[in-house]
């Protein structure tokens, strides 16, 4: 991976090397350096099983709760690794919040979906104001002002999704993953969450995993292409990262533009 | 939300979550509780157990000392009566206890003051105990249990309990197996929603019930049937019935589920090929769930084998060693309950003999479940 | 294959199909039967010697059924002699005694009812003349009476060597609790080691073993249970579950045969049904929930707690009840730790001694006496109905716990 430009390493939001992931004896994913800048948006593009959700999903840990899951390799944020042995992942996921593929908001109000998050972490201000500035942030707040106290999944898909943005950001973390969030979702939702990404990206380092070129044009800066390793044991490399307006116009590998213009894929 | 926080200092390190490990901890505790419960069952039953096997039954021999004996003597005359005695048996004069050496004739040469008795002297009249020690080849071949009469053979009661559940079964399987298939195969789902639950009803009727339909209902039907002086009031037959028809959710339920696992492609690929509902069901879908079946059949036989209540009731009280379903049989668990129903005093006889059917009864099904358990596995891979 | 071959084979589908509806219809008559046996046992006409007739015990043309506390007092006063009525004094003033318990002291000391023959609800239906000829020719001095042996009496009484006034109050008050302290046992433990199990294992060989374990310790044959609590609670632990350890009762005569000892024996046994049910019912608590939640930076507790225990209860629930229907009609075990049979008290604390519904219907219908069968029908129509009540409550409960997610 000499081809991926080092100098961002001490500006980097999070930043992963050598990062080797297996399900069991499977690699799924092998060697991934990725230095993701702060306050952009970073998409993870690539074929499907090519690995993109686990790559993900190791910048806050949430592998560890599927079984026989481990990593190799380092993920820095802030300095720290956080898969050296003191750390903890639920202290690392306060900071590096998660946004899932399809809407998962609590069985609870849409208040306490927000609110709860916060709660947990030890939030002692005014709750209210967060719940407000939360859903405001999340584009949601005009929609369901009048129905805080009814059930979170009362909602529509689009406005479930936002309120998992919602309850992301009260906990007021660092990074935000975003796994697929408009897979589920119709095109008029997905645009209104593409705008609030936007909004969003100048408060927070965004990355998202997504199947949609189109959606990785639109919305990041930055583009990170992974496929599978062509030696036949079918593991998840990281192909070529950089700007997103490069990558789409003048890609500089030969998988990389037959991805991009849908010959394979 | 300040966009600045990136440059403040975070610790990423793990602090001791004490709340987390304290109720961790319960948690594991918890869930050990079972094995604990596990290892009771195996050490009590177990060690008392042994107990029975260790335990010396004192059996009247109704053969006398004829002459005062002082506690010095090591020859005895005997009177002529009673069971004859073997050199090397263990005998008992009042609190002695005695070991026989030889006989000559009617003198018996012995050592006096064994296992931790003292010597006594001994009024003529005083009536021989022969000491009698369960074996565990006694126990597996004998065919009278009689413990306090020195007989330890515990066939007759395993052989009630194998008779009954042997009846129930054979209610339940052929009832059961051909339920599941009219519910898997032949009835709409509205059909099903409605009589599963019925069937269902069977399983939640609690046992000591059932043990009264058996003798108030079932009995009485039997003798109608076979003839008065044929049917004995307790008997198997009546016992195993019941039994089958409270097994018979149980056959009906697992093998339905398995039944319900064979993928509809089977079906489909039988049809096209011509076969008709029931062709279908008896030749295709019936061998695919094979597995399950057996499974469910074995399950039920364990259930059947450790039912109590029913066999406590109609089965009869007293072993006997009989393979005519019409005769009172007390099964293993029948024993257990009558034995202690009364006021069972530890560290007697009686109480260690429960334990020893106990543990029997413990393995007979625990392998029967295990068993159930491997072919349902195997069964799992086949379609995997 | 011709089409002849068709038709036999379609011929044989329909007999075969009339074979599986049969054995269907087997399993429901079988349970009809049950169910009128039991019916059969509790109703029915008997014949009924009194010793003073009721109708002679009317003061002022008020029957005995309408008098109140006072004149059933001077009633019960003038029929028995004064040492008995003081001793009743005695046990307990009259002054305390409510005219329900006035009126039964009458009929067991003073009516002193006698069932000198009974017959079964369908004779009853069926046979209503011949038994009424019967009734007049053996037995001249008594009358007959349709009985329903489910009664407010027999639920109020305690039991009773006397079928006339038994009851089944004490074996009731047993039956609640023992199940009480089954469940504060088994349902903490339970639905925490399932937690433990679903939420905490890793998959390594001391959880498998301990899966492995309860998967078998469900199929463990109720008496086995019966015999350790025998050995655990009844005498290793007889200081304790006597009560005596806790100064509640008398070293000298009491002894681990008790309610505690009972309820810990049942707890045990619905242990693995508690867990396993509640395993089910964690299971289906879409695993997306956890991920948001251990996303947004909670500990693996806060997501149980918050996320996984509120989905999940209402299965928790289903699966408990389902399992304390179990227990409620356990009797084997219950007989084997020694339930006392004669019990007249109710009991008054985890340390008392018992008897419970079950074991109740063993007794009556073990005994010779048919009359005792008929008790024993109307304690089974109890029990059933206890039980209906605890599957309607398991129904009702899941559906509001839905109804508010």
């Amino acid at each position: 991976m000499t081809d991926i430009a080092p100098a961002a390493a001490a500006t980097a939001a999070i930043e992963s090397k050598d990062l080797s992931i297996y399900y069991g004896s499977f690699q799924a994913v092998r060697d991934v350096n990725l230095d993701i800048q702060p306050n952009r948006i970073t998409a993870i593009i690539g074929p499907s099983g090519c690995g993109k959700s686990t790559v993900l999903r190791a910048f806050n840990r949430m592998n560890e709760l599927i079984p026989n899951v481990n990593t190799t390799g380092e993920v820095l944020f802030r300095g720290q690794n956080i898969y050296k042995s003191d750390v903890d992942p639920v202290e690392v996921r306060r900071h590096i919040g998660m946004v899932f593929q399809k809407p998962n908001p609590f069985p609870k109000s849409v208040y306490e979906n927000v609110a709860w998050g916060a709660r947990i972490n030890g939030f002692k201000g005014n709750m209210d104001e967060l719940v407000h500035n939360s859903l405001t942030a999340a584009a949601l707040w005009d929609e369901v002002k009048d129905k805080l106290d009814q059930s979170g999944l009362s909602l529509s898909g689009g406005q479930q999704q936002r309120l998992c943005i919602a309850r992301a950001i009260a906990v007021r973390p660092d990074i935000i993953l975003m796994d697929e969030p408009c897979s589920a979702l119709d095109p008029i939702a997905t645009l209104r969450i593409e705008e609030l990404m936007r909004d969003l990206a100048t408060e927070y380092t965004i990355i998202i995993v997504t199947h949609n070129m189109q959606q990785a044009a639109r919305v990041s800066d930055r583009t990170a292409f992974f496929s599978l390793s062509d030696d036949g044991k079918r593991a998840g490399m990281l192909m070529e990262y950089g700007d997103t307006k490069t990558m789409f116009t003048r890609p500089e590998k030969k998988i990389t533009e037959d991805y991009i213009t849908g010959r394979f894929g | 939300m300040a966009p600045t926080r990136t440059s403040d200092h975070v610790s990423l390190k793990r602090k001791p979550r004490l709340r987390e490990l304290v109720i961790q901890s319960l948690l594991f505790v918890c869930g050990l509780l079972s094995i604990f419960v596990t290892a009771g069952i195996i050490y009590e039953l177990g060690k008392e157990s042994l107990l029975f096997f260790g335990r010396t039954q004192w059996q009247l021999t109704n053969k006398p000392i004829v002459a005062d004996i002082a506690p010095a003597d090591t020859r005895i005359e005997v009177g002529p009566i009673g069971t004859p005695l073997r050199e090397g048996d263990t005998l008992r004069l009042d609190q002695e206890v005695l070991h026989l050496i030889a006989i000559e004739d009617s003198i018996y040469v012995v050592e006096r003051g064994v296992q931790d008795t003292a010597p006594a002297s001994h009024a003529a009249g005083a009536v021989l105990h022969k000491g009698v020690d369960p074996s565990l080849a006694e126990f597996f071949t004998g065919t009278t249990w009689a413990p306090h009469a020195g007989q330890f053979g515990v066939l007759p009661l395993l052989n009630a309990t194998l008779m009954v559940s042997g009846i129930a079964i054979l209610v339940a399987l052929p009832l059961g197996l051909a339920t599941a298939i009219y519910l898997s195969e032949y009835a709409s789902p509205r059909a099903r929603n409605t009589l599963k639950p019925i069937l269902e009803i069977l399983a939640g009727v609690p046992t000591v019930v059932y043990g009264y339909f058996a003798l108030t209902f079932m009995t009485p039907l039997l003798r109608t049937i076979f003839g008065q002086n044929v049917v004995q009031i307790y008997n198997t037959a009546s016992a195993g019935i019941v039994i089958g028809i409270l097994i018979l959710p149980l056959v009906s339920t697992i093998s339905e589920d398995a039944l319900n696992a064979v993928p509809r492609s089977l079906r489909e690929a039988a049809y096209g090929l011509g076969a008709t509902r029931l062709e279908t069901a008896v030749r295709i879908v019936l061998p695919a769930a094979f597995s399950g079946i057996a499974a469910a059949a074995i399950l039920a036989i364990s259930r059947a084998v450790g039912e109590t209540m029913v066999v406590a009731l109609a089965a009869g009280a007293g072993p006997a060693f009989t393979f005519n379903p019409f005769q009172a049989a007390e099964t293993m668990t029948g024993h257990i309950v009558r034995i202690s129903g009364g006021d069972l005093s530890y560290d007697s006889l009686d109480y260690n003999s429960i334990f020893a059917i106990g543990l029997m009864l413990f393995v007979m099904t625990l392998a029967l479940n295990i068993f159930s358990q491997y072919i349902v596995r195997r069964f799992r891979e086949v379609y995997e | 294959m011709s089409a002849s071959n068709l038709q036999q084979r379609h011929r044989t589908g329909r007999v075969w199909l009339v074979v599986f509806q049969v054995a269907l219809l087997t399993g429901i008559v079988a349970l009809t039967a049950l169910l009128f046996n039991i019916l059969n046992g509790s109703f029915g006409y008997v014949a009924i010697e009194d010793t003073i007739a009721p109708q002679d015990l009317a003061v002022n043309g008020v029957p005995l059924e309408e008098q109140d506390k006072d004149t059933l007092i001077q009633v019960l006063q003038a029929h028995i002699s004064a040492g008995l009525f003081a001793r009743y004094e005695f046990d307990k003033p009259f002054a305390e005694r409510s005219a329900g318990e006035v009126y039964d002291l009458i009929l067991e000391r003073v009516v002193e009812p006698k069932f000198v023959a009974q017959w079964s609800l369908y004779e009853t239906l069926t046979n209503r003349d011949a038994i009424r000829q019967t009734a007049a020719q053996d037995f001249p001095n008594a009358r007959l009476e349709f009985r329903s042996w489910l009664n407010s009496h027999f639920l109020r009484a305690p039991q009773s060597s006397y079928p006339e006034i038994a009851g089944v109050r004490t074996a009731v008050l047993g039956s609640l609790w023992t199940i009480g302290i089954a469940v504060l046992f088994a349902f903490p433990v339970g639905v925490a080691a399932a937690v433990y199990l679903q939420e905490y294992a890793p998959d390594n060989l001391i959880n498998r073993i301990i899966q492995t374990n309860i998967t078998n310790l469900a199929g463990v044959p109720s008496i086995i249970y019966g015999i350790l609590g025998l050995a655990i609670f009844v005498r290793a632990l007889g200081h304790f579950t006597s009560g005596v350890a806790f100064g509640a009762s008398d070293p000298t005569t009491s002894n681990g045969r008790t309610i505690l000892s009972a309820g810990l024996t049942l707890g045990m046994l619905v242990l693995p049904l508690i867990i396993i049910n509640a395993q089910e019912a964690i299971k289906a608590v879409p695993s997306s929930l956890r991920q948001a939640s251990f996303g947004l930076g909670a500990t693996r507790w806060e997501t149980v707690w918050h996320h996984v225990l509120p989905n999940a209860i209402s299965g928790i629930m289903t699966g408990t009840i389902l399992a304390i229907s179990r227990a409620i009609g356990e009797t084997a075990p219950l007989v084997v730790i020694g339930a006392s049979t004669f019990i007249q008290v109710d009991p008054e604390g985890p340390f008392s001694n018992f008897t419970t519904l079950p074991i109740q219907i063993y007794q009556w219908t073990a005994r010779p006496q048919s009359v005792f069968r008929n008790l024993a029908g109307g304690a089974s129509l109890v029990l059933l109905g206890l039980l209906l009540t605890l599957n309607a409550t398991a129904i009702i409960l899941r559906n509001r716990y839905r109804r508010s997610l």
